[in-house]
């Protein structure tokens, strides 16, 4: 494979380099390159560390809230069960796609400033954004849903639903008032993970707004493609925490509904 | 301690960047095959759910899930071709999140032994 | 030859002529001038100074309120404040000592200002964020004195829940909020401190040469970025559950409050091995330094600070045996937790070994580690008390466990931290402390810390419970011992700061390397130039190598200035 990033200066060079003076042939110094990194290669594989590490705390953040999911899962599994077949399947199936495609798209931003497509890149970017865009519209679609069924966890809960399914021609067992209660939980985890998500999308896709400026000026078109990499970890990982939540929210409980 | 520069993975006589690995570009083939494997894989794991497996579903959901994060990672994501480092590193993030979560179970799990 | 006979010589010293001597021309200090040249730095060096003077502001803060809970608990009645303001009071102390003293002082000051020059770097891998790691800890600090000053918190540090959610009308949400903040300021710390760690290491400088003080911040920036985000989200949904009153930590409602205390104390725990480690390594680099001795154990000593760390994820629910884990589960807890001795005394060990028939001299700095050697023994063997399961039941939530962890915390981290401070001193600001009167302020420190918290111990055994401001007539002696005590540590605490201030424009020129030490930081000039080094070093010696010093030291010709 043609590695078309800047290579590292040979090791000869080392004694040569009394500060930020340095400059190398072939190869000169990008001008984004920082004066306390050695090489450009230095700086760029730091930056992708710095970045997983931060995905190492996304992780232990998410991480929490999986926990109280699969702990009040366990503790109130009927109600859990019931909430959890309220949510739309098709929209949530629906989005997992577009999300995918958007990664997708990501993907091939990351290869387009890597071969230094500057065109390319921007059309990914803008895609990558429209399908972030879309994902969350399909997700005030599916809030929406829950408001106008009040199960948005507050004053205006209901548990009607829950106790008496056959009048809303819901086809579940009823819960007693008691365990019904505890739907309420289970929305109030929903709508933290799947909020939690949303937030990052649009942190992300705030920042997908400023990298398209960026590429659009051709920052990103010479060889320096540390920040499309990194926000694509970035947004990578944010993909990944909808591949659990999905299945974990929307789908393990399909099979108990009759 | 010193060898040759450019065959270690961990390589503190490469003075400029020890834990280093070559850049690698994946091409748009190999991501286009990732993404239709995934988009499959959604699809499969919409269709598993509404099998009565019993206490399996769960289980296939999360398989299925935990694949299909882990070709994110390695592809788009590029953790294939990343050094050992890196690697190690989200081992590291997994392992603890699994700490979390096992050692807390411990309690939950046990807290009504003994009591009948 | 310039160098003095160590060791016939009582200190190891070594000045340049004050007469002729002056600072650097050019240095980190005077590089810029101007209010946003240090607002707006991207220099390690100056943030940690910004660092430093920030966590010294949050230190007295919370030592005051220190003093006011020692003055209620002068007499046995309730007579000085209300009970609910005394609540208030030994939480923000709690919370200030904590989240914005403890756990960003030696990294977020010492630490940033030497790791780079340590393993031979010109700056931490990401400088905005260091910078943004301050500002964060800022807006924290801002909050915190927000939530005082608009009427104060009174759920303790430890934000229990239901108490914090459904009971109190207090500003928890401020605090918690603070301390969301300050939390990610100190994640950003630490992960700048691993990537700075892993990827700038200067050519050479391999693991095992790089100074102990390096890998014990290692393993505490570890701990910083897996432990800090799950305390995030704990502080979260407490936040979400006093706002749209749902029950996730509810019992009334289905929640387990345990939930809580499991999510707080796994990022809470570690917190403490976030603390005390940073501090242990400056232990390594004084002891060595003040006894001419490589660490005994070397490999022993920075494993042990990557097994504390690690272990510090698996012994959390020690703090809540009494509060309804299963028995199961505070079994299990128990075991795990003596593993944490190992590691400690592995440490406390190799420090003793250093010492012996070392060229020992008792500089400030090495009396701090003295300090620390003994208090950090006493905290962490009535650790093992307390994690042993049935000793735990009868003292935990009394004096003890306040004495216990104090014995830590102020005996080991910031008897450890001031060590460095003084060590570092010359190397930071170019000019010396003045020797004698920090002498005096270490024994005083000693003596005092010892007076207010070991009648602790006596207390907390006797069975007086901590957080209440009213105690039986029956304990009033061995109170009053220890707010005396807590006058003299306070005493011993202001010391420093004055003359400190003094000498920074009084206090002898310090030259490169007064100590005669052989860290990287030692060779280059004080205050180091903004860029640390001219060229980078390449380091062909391990971090304790007194022999390469010497022989470096014989063929160098003196410079003055």
């Amino acid at each position: 494979m043609d590695n078309l990033i800047a290579s590292p200066h040979a090791l000869e060079d080392q004694e040569l380099m009394p500060g930020e003076t340095v400059v190398h042939e072939p190869h000169t110094l990008l001008p984004q390159h920082r004066h306390h990194f050695e090489t450009e290669e230095q700086q760029r594989e730091a930056g992708s560390f710095g970045m997983w590490l931060f995905l190492l705390t996304e992780i232990m953040f998410f991480g929490g809230m999986f926990f109280a999911y699969l702990l009040y899962r366990n503790w109130y599994y009927p109600a859990f069960a019931v909430a959890s077949n309220q949510l739309n399947v098709p929209e949530g199936a629906i989005n997992t796609a577009i999300l995918i495609t958007s990664g997708f798209c990501m993907a091939l931003g990351v290869w387009a400033a890597e071969v230094r497509k500057k065109k390319f890149l921007v059309l990914m970017l803008v895609l990558t954004t429209v399908f972030g865009v879309a994902f969350l519209g399909v997700k005030v679609d599916e809030y929406h849903e829950k408001y106008e069924h009040h199960h948005i966890p507050g004053a205006s809960f209901s548990i009607a639903e829950f106790v008496n399914p056959a009048a809303y021609h819901i086809d579940e067992r009823p819960l007693s008032p008691d365990m019904a209660q505890h739907t309420q939980l289970f929305f109030f985890l929903y709508f933290a993970m799947t909020g939690m998500h949303a937030l990052h999308m649009i942190i992300g896709i705030g920042i997908l707004g400023w990298l398209i400026w960026r590429a659009n000026r051709g920052e990103f078109s010479t060889g320096y493609v540390a920040p499309i990499e990194n926000f694509g970890l970035y947004w990578h990982f944010v993909d990944i925490v909808w591949l659990f939540l999905f299945p974990l929210l929307y789908l393990i409980n399909r099979h108990l509904a009759h | 301690m010193a060898s040759n520069p450019h065959t270690d993975v961990h390589d503190p006589a490469n003075i400029t960047n020890p834990e280093h690995a070559e850049h690698h570009i994946v091409t748009p083939f190999q991501y286009g095959l990732v993404f239709l494997t995934l988009l499959v894989f959604t699809g499969i794991t919409v269709g598993a759910a509404y099998v009565n497996l019993g206490p399996m579903n769960p289980v296939i959901a999360l398989l299925i899930a935990s694949f299909k994060a882990v070709v994110v990672i390695l592809f788009f994501m590029h953790v294939r071709w990343q050094s050992r480092l890196i690697k190690m590193t989200i081992g590291a993030g997994f392992f603890t999140f699994l700490v979390l979560i096992t050692m807390t179970l411990s309690d939950y799990i046990s807290r009504a032994w003994g009591l009948w | 030859m310039s160098t003095a006979p160590i060791a016939i010589s009582n200190t190891i010293v070594q000045l340049p002529d004050q007469t002729t001597a002056t600072l650097p021309k050019r240095n980190y200090i005077n590089a810029e001038s101007g209010m946003l040249s240090w607002l707006l730095t991207g220099d390690h060096k100056r943030i940690a100074m910004l660092y430093l003077a920030s966590i010294t502001f949050f230190f007295f803060i919370g030592g005051a309120f220190a003093g006011a809970i020692r003055l209620e608990l002068l007499t046995p009645q309730p007579d000085l404040v209300a009970s609910d303001t005394y609540n208030k009071m030994f939480s923000m102390h709690g919370i200030i000592m904590i989240f914005l003293f403890l756990v960003p002082s030696v990294p977020a000051t010492l630490g940033n200002f030497l790791i780079p020059i340590m393993i031979g770097a010109k700056d931490l891998a990401f400088p905005k964020i260091n910078l943004l790691s301050w500002y964060l800890y800022m807006i924290g600090g801002t909050l915190t004195l927000a939530a005082l000053v608009l009427g104060g918190v009174d759920t303790g540090w430890t934000f229990t829940t239901p108490l914090s959610t459904h009971y109190l009308n207090t500003h928890v949400i401020t605090a918690a909020s603070a301390i969301f903040v300050a939390g990610f300021a100190s994640i950003f710390t630490g992960l700048n401190f691993i990537v700075t760690i892993h990827r700038m290491r200067a050519p050479g400088m391999t693991w095992f040469r790089m100074p102990l003080f390096v890998w014990s911040n290692y393993a505490a920036s570890i701990l910083m970025v897996l432990g800090t985000p799950v305390l995030a989200i704990a502080l979260v949904l407490v936040a979400l559950e006093r706002t749209i009153g749902i029950g996730v930590f509810d019992p009334t409602k289905g929640g387990d409050p345990l939930l809580f205390q499991h999510l707080f104390w796994f990022y809470s725990h570690p917190a403490v091995y976030i603390m005390i480690l940073p501090g242990m390594g400056v232990i390594s680099e004084v002891i060595s330094t003040f006894s001419r001795k490589r660490v005994f154990g070397y490999t022993a000593v920075a494993f042990s600070s990557v097994a504390i760390a690690l272990f510090g994820f698996f012994v959390w629910a020690h703090h809540m045996f009494i509060m309804g884990v299963s028995n199961f589960s505070a079994l299990v807890f128990s075991l795990l937790t003596m593993l944490v001795a190992v590691p400690s005394a592995i440490k406390i060990f190799n420090w003793a070994f250093t010492l012996q028939k070392g060229s020992i001299t008792f500089e400030t700095p090495m009396l701090y580690a003295f300090a620390f050697i003994g208090l950090f023994t006493i905290g962490g063997l009535t650790g093992v008390f307390l994690g042993s399961l049935g000793l735990d039941i009868h003292l935990t939530e009394t004096y003890f466990i306040v004495a216990h962890f104090h014995y830590v915390m102020v005996g080991g981290m910031l008897m450890a931290f001031l060590a460095g401070i003084h060590f570092w001193w010359p190397k930071m600001t170019g000019r010396m402390y003045p020797e004698s009167v920090s002498k005096l302020s270490a024994i005083i420190s000693f003596i005092g810390f010892n007076l207010t918290f070991m009648p602790q111990f006596i207390l907390g055994y006797l069975g007086m419970p901590r957080r209440y401001h009213a105690y039986p007539a029956d304990f009033q002696v061995l109170n009053v011992l220890s707010t005396a005590g807590a006058t003299v540590l306070g005493v011993g605490f202001l010391m420093p700061l004055l003359y400190l201030g003094w000498s920074l424009k009084y206090g002898a020129i310090a030259g490169n390397n007064p100590w005669q030490a052989t860290g990287l930081e030692w060779q280059i000039q004080s205050p180091p130039l903004t860029e640390n080094f001219l060229v980078t070093p390449i380091v062909t010696q391990e971090a304790y190598d007194y022999e390469w010093l010497e022989k470096k030291t014989k063929q160098e010709v003196t410079t003055v200035g």
